[in-house]
Parts: structure tokens; sequence; C-alpha cells
């Protein structure tokens, strides 16, 4: 599998925060990637310096498949929707579609008007939606520009059960259709089902990166066994050194 | 930059309290400050009481000034309500009828005409610190523009009295002596008698009288000057040393346009910014798709647009109302464009440091009040620290520079258009400096 995003060396330092140290990994297209762990542990930090939000302190991100004309090569998703709220979902996907600089903007709105089932919602404005369409507009901007990685904060956190299976079953499309998608997640039983390999995070370290089983089989867990207590038992287990 | 702002400016539209608002505010600004200026200020309601006889007058020499002549002017720049005793108009201030009374005594002839004593009127007050300050400043012009007027015809009658001395006739006075002699024609009336005595004790004794009548005639003469000197011993003529006289309702417009440029510019630009953030949009812009510097251009220019319109329909409302020099348009259109750049960069730099739109609309506004506050405080009013500490905290925000820009602009004041534009420049740079500063961090 060739590389399509490349994390080196990556640290982020807040003042005498030291919230990220030293991550390095690296994801392939087609692959889903979670990142867990515990509260503070560096998963928003890691994801907003992926795309593009926040400077690292130290080491660099590289994505290695550029999108013709269009800016971003990582779409960004982040935990609370950032979208106007006066605007209209056309409009705001409108807006980031010409700020993205893609080739089509018109064509490229109604795709993801398509993709996310809100073409009977366009003309609706933002504050008018629920929680669940709000987060499904705030993904459509992030993957506006059709990127090769695609970066997600806790994508599911404000969506009930149904919303949910149809957000995974999108995002299983996009990653099947070649996107390299990183997502962070507190769901741990959505990273045991739905990601091929799971970052753990603990404390701005990074200290598993391997499959759900990989994880469950380093505490003694069988495969088939409870996912966040195998988590639980493995940073315990890491705590006491 | 170009989607950011028809983004901003649909947003704007959406929100129709605030477009409303905007359009709204100058036109009722410049109505008021247009009424305000055009009329002529309404006269305080002062109860009085006039306990002078009918026909009252006070006598100078054979001359009778009626006491009527002070009373009526005095009552032109009050609305008076008449009452019939001090009692009634003490009720009648009480009340709330009246914002004060005024009571002329009965005996104000006769002390005048003693020459000895002083006549002196009564004045009751109530209400507020500023109902007081009004009333008081206003009663006390009108006293002083009735006493001077008193004054003049007091002193017009003992010049006629002092001229019918000096120059003789008839007095006028029943029982008095027709044809009198003037004081004037007895030096040399006497001087001729005297020329005709022999040398002699008679003739040293006339002598002594002749040169008496002679002094006493040239002072009697420039006694009337004097009087007038007496009357209004100081007349004041004043000059301005640079600029030129700006005219007090002129002077208004600019200031309320500036108020009204400041706060509309400072208050969308910092909006603008804070917006952004509040909506959790701004990190999503950063990382790329606009630059901080761009975004910061973008907020504050559509600021600054925004309230320059509304600032030149103020002043264009305005002008319907006060005489304004429409041939120095151009300079008013220069000045405004200034002053709004500078106040969107300071409302930008204001939006970057609040983290939402409330914190950054509160801050505007605590931070504009006291400024345009501050820069009103005339030099003289204060001490000279304290001046000089004002001076420095007006001089790092735009307000004072766009109120000159604007004054020398509308009115040809100093300091000079050029001065000022370029101090509204520095300024611009500066707050947009720390507007990027402040945005360092996209969250």
């Amino acid at each position: 599998m060739s590389a399509v995003l490349r994390v080196c060396d990556v640290s982020k330092r807040y003042g005498q925060l030291q919230a990220l140290r030293d991550i390095s990994f690296e994801t392939g297209a087609e692959e889903l990637v979670a990142i867990v762990g515990p509260n503070g542990a560096g998963k928003t930090t890691l994801l907003s310096i992926i795309a593009g939000a926040q400077e690292p302190s130290a080491g660099e991100v590289i994505t290695m498949a550029p999108v013709p004309g269009a800016r971003s090569r990582v779409g960004w998703a982040p935990q609370q929707p950032a979208l106007y709220s006066k605007l209209s979902v056309a409009e705001n996907l409108s807006l980031f579609a010409h700020l993205e600089k893609v080739a089509d903007p018109g064509r490229a709105v109604e795709r993801m008007l398509e993709q996310t089932g809100l073409s009977g919602r366009a003309d609706e404005r933002l504050d008018r939606l629920s929680g669940g369409n709000r987060q499904r507009v705030n993904l459509a901007i992030g993957l506006i520009a059709d990127p090769p990685v695609l970066a997600l904060d806790e994508p599911s956190a404000s969506l009930d059960p149904g919303q949910r299976g149809r957000l995974w079953e999108f995002i299983g499309g996009l990653a099947k259709a070649g996107t390299s998608v990183v997502f962070s997640t507190h769901n741990v039983v959505e990273a045991q089902r739905y990601a091929e390999r799971v970052i753990v995070l603990d404390e701005g370290d990074l200290v598993f990166n391997d499959t759900p089983g990989a994880l469950m089989r380093a505490v003694g867990e069988d495969e088939a066994g409870d996912f966040e207590r195998a988590l639980v038992a493995f940073l315990a287990k890491r705590a006491r050194g | 930059m170009r989607w950011l702002l028809q983004k901003d400016v649909l947003i704007l539209r959406r929100s129709r309290l605030l477009v409303a608002l905007l359009i709204l505010y100058p036109v009722a600004i410049a109505l008021l400050i247009g009424f305000a200026i055009s009329r002529s200020p309404s006269h305080p309601k002062v109860a009085i009481v006039d306990q002078t006889p009918a026909g009252e007058t006070v006598r100078v020499g054979s001359e009778r000034v009626p006491v009527s002549q002070y009373v009526d002017k005095l009552l032109s720049q009050v609305e008076p309500v008449h009452v019939a005793t001090r009692a009634q108009a003490v009720e009648k201030v009480k009340a709330g009828e009246a914002l004060a009374a005024l009571v002329i005594p009965p005996n104000v002839a006769a002390r005048l005409s003693s020459g000895t004593t002083q006549a002196a009127v009564e004045v009751l007050y109530n209400g507020d610190a500023l109902q007081q300050s009004l009333v008081q400043s206003t009663l006390n012009s009108a006293i002083a523009q009735a006493n001077i007027r008193f004054s003049e015809g007091i002193q017009q009658a003992a010049a006629k009295a002092i001229n019918l001395l000096l120059e003789g006739g008839n007095l006028g006075v029943l029982g008095a002596p027709e044809n009198l002699m003037g004081l004037s024609e007895i030096p040399p009336t006497l001087q001729r008698v005297v020329n005709r005595q022999p040398p002699g004790a008679d003739r040293r004794a006339l002598e002594r009288v002749s040169s008496f009548a002679n002094f006493a005639a040239q002072n009697l003469s420039a006694s009337k000057d004097v009087l007038s000197t007496v009357g209004q011993p100081i007349q004041v003529k004043s000059a301005l040393l640079h600029g030129r006289r700006t005219p007090l309702s002129t002077f208004a417009v600019v200031v309320a346009v500036s108020v009204s440029l400041m706060f509309v510019c400072v208050l969308l630009a910092a909006g603008g910014v804070a917006l952004e953030r509040e909506e959790r949009s701004l990190a999503r812009l950063l990382r790329g798709l606009v630059s901080r510097e761009a975004l910061l251009v973008e907020k504050g220019s559509l600021a600054a647009v925004c309230a320059f319109v509304v600032a030149l329909a103020m002043l264009a409302g305005v002008g319907a109302f006060v005489a304004l020099d429409w041939s120095r348009a151009g300079l008013w259109l220069l000045a405004l464009a200034f002053g709004s750049v500078a106040f969107g960069s300071l409302g930008v730099a204001i939006g970057a440091i609040a983290r939402e739109v409330r914190a950054a609309s509160l801050l505007a506004f605590l931070l504009s009040l006291p400024l345009a506050f501050l820069a009103l405080v005339p030099s003289g009013s204060v001490t000279g620290g304290l001046y000089g500490a004002i001076g420095a905290i007006s001089f790092v925000f735009p307000f004072k520079a766009s109120l000159q820009a604007l004054d020398a602009a509308v009115n040809g004041a100093t300091p000079s258009i050029g001065l000022s534009l370029v101090h509204l420049a520095v300024l611009t740079v500066l707050f947009g400096a720390l507007a990027r500063f402040g945005l360092r961090h996209a969250e």
C-alpha cells in the first residue's frame, strides 16, 4: 500500500503544555484509520494539524496525492460544525467550493448535495437544520474539493443511531472510492467496527498503531471480545509502566 | 476575497434588523441634528412676580426711565408665567409648572433713583442639575442683558441732563426758570466781566470763580464719556489666531457624523471578524483558503464602505438644514474615506482580540464611547497633566484625527486635512498590525 498521508515527528506545544510528542504514522488510499484515546490525549490537535488548521511546533505533514487546481489536499470536518448559519446549505457548499478553487463549483455542490442526501434541503438555512443535518453539511464541505485525505473529528458525535449508520456507510463508500480517511472518536466500538487501523494517543504520545485485533491481542483479549475493555486495559497497563 | 465579501454581504442583507438600523440610524440622527440646529432654542418657563407699580420710573435728573423697559427685556428671554405673589411663584416652581421664579420687588425704582443703593431681584430654582444649569445660565444672561439695556437708558438720561447743564436751556421741570444759562457759557461771560474790573481784590476773586467755572465745564463734558465707560467698562473684541471660525452648528454636524462613522464602522468590523470565530469557520478559512491579511482587509473594507455610505448620507441629510459648503464635497469624501478605513482597522483589531460577537460589540462600544467623549474635552477645562493624558489617548485612536480631518474638510478648520489624513493612515497600519497579531491563532 502506498502512503497518501505521511505524519513525520509531529509535536505541538502550547506554552508549558506538550500536547503532542513526536507523532509519526502513514495512511494509505482506501484506508480508514481511527484515532482514539482518553480526553486530552491530543486527538483534535493532531487532526487539526493534519488538516492544516494548526501549525505543528515541530515535524511535518506530507500529503502525497495533490488535487489538480484545488487548494486543500486534506478535507476537514471539525468536531463542531464550522458553517455559516445565515446561509443555506447550497450557499455554504458553494462558498467553500469557490474558496477551494474547485474546477466546477456548481457541479461540486450538486454532487455533495446528492452524496449527503441533502438535495431536498439545499435552500434551507443552516440555523433551521437539525444537528445531524448540520453535521452532514459539515462533512460535505470537507469533501467538496474531492480530497485524497479526509480528517474527521468526532464525526458521529451529535448523531442518532440511524444517522450514525448512514454516516459510516457514506464514509465507507468514500474509502472504497480511494479516499484515505482519518477520524477521531470516543466511541471505540465504532473504531473497532469501521477502522482498519487504530492509532492510540495517550498524553500526547502515540502508544499504539495497528489493527483493532492486534490491540485486543496485546492485552490478552479475544478478538471477538470487548474492544472498549481492551483499550482501557491497554492504557492501564501502559500507565503501570 | 471576492467570495468571502459576497458571503458577508449576503449575511448582512439577511440581518434585517442590522440593515434597518444602518438605514434608519443616519436618517434619524440627521433629522434630529438638523431640527435641533435649525430651530432656535426654547425659552425656559419662569414664574414672574412683578411687584413694581404700573408706570414706575427711575428719575435721573430731569429724565425718567420706565422700569417696564427692564422687565420687558427680561421677559423676552423666558416664557413668563405671571403670578401675583412670591408664594404663588414658589408653588409654581415646586409643582414643576415653572423651572424658576423671578421676583421683581416694588422698590426697584426707588433704590435706583436713590443713587446710593443697588436694586435687587430674587431668583428661585428647582429641577435637576442639568435643568438648573440651563435655567440659571438663561436667566443670568437675560438679567445681564436687561441690566445693560437699563443702564444704557439711565446713561442716556444722565448724559441728557449733563448736556442741559453744560449747554443751558429749559429744564422742563415745573417751576424751574426758563432759558437757563449753560455751564459752558459761564467762563467766557465771566472773563468779559473780569476784563472790565480794575485790578484789586474783587477782580482776583472773580478770576478764581472764572477758572473754577472753566474747569467744571471741561470736566462735566468729559463725564459723559466716563458714564459710557462705567456703563460697559470693557468691550470684547475677539480675534482667531489661526484657522477659520467654525460655526457651532457645522461643528456639531461634524461631531455627529464622526461619532456615527466610528460606531457603525467599528461595530461592523469587530462583529464581522468575531462572527467567523463564533461560527467556528475561522480555522476552516485560515487553513489555506484565505490569508489572515486578506480576511482582515475584507472585513475592514466592508465595514468601512458601509460606514462611509451611512456617514455621507448623514452629512448630506444634515446639509438640508445647515448651510454646508458643497464646493468642499471632494474633501469630505477624502476625510470620510480615511476615517472609515482607520475605524475599520480598529474594528478588526477588536474583533480579532475578542472571541465572540457579543464580547466584540461590547468592547467596541466601551472603547468608542469614551474616545468620543475624551476627544471633545476642550483644553483648559481640565488640569494640564490630565489634558496631556487625554491628548495622548486621543492621539493613538482614530476618533480625534477623523474628527479633525472632517472638521478641516467641512469647515476649513485647523490642523490641515493633510496632517490628519497622514495620522489616520498611520493608525490604520498600526491597528491592522494589531489585528494580524490578534488573529495569529485561528482557535
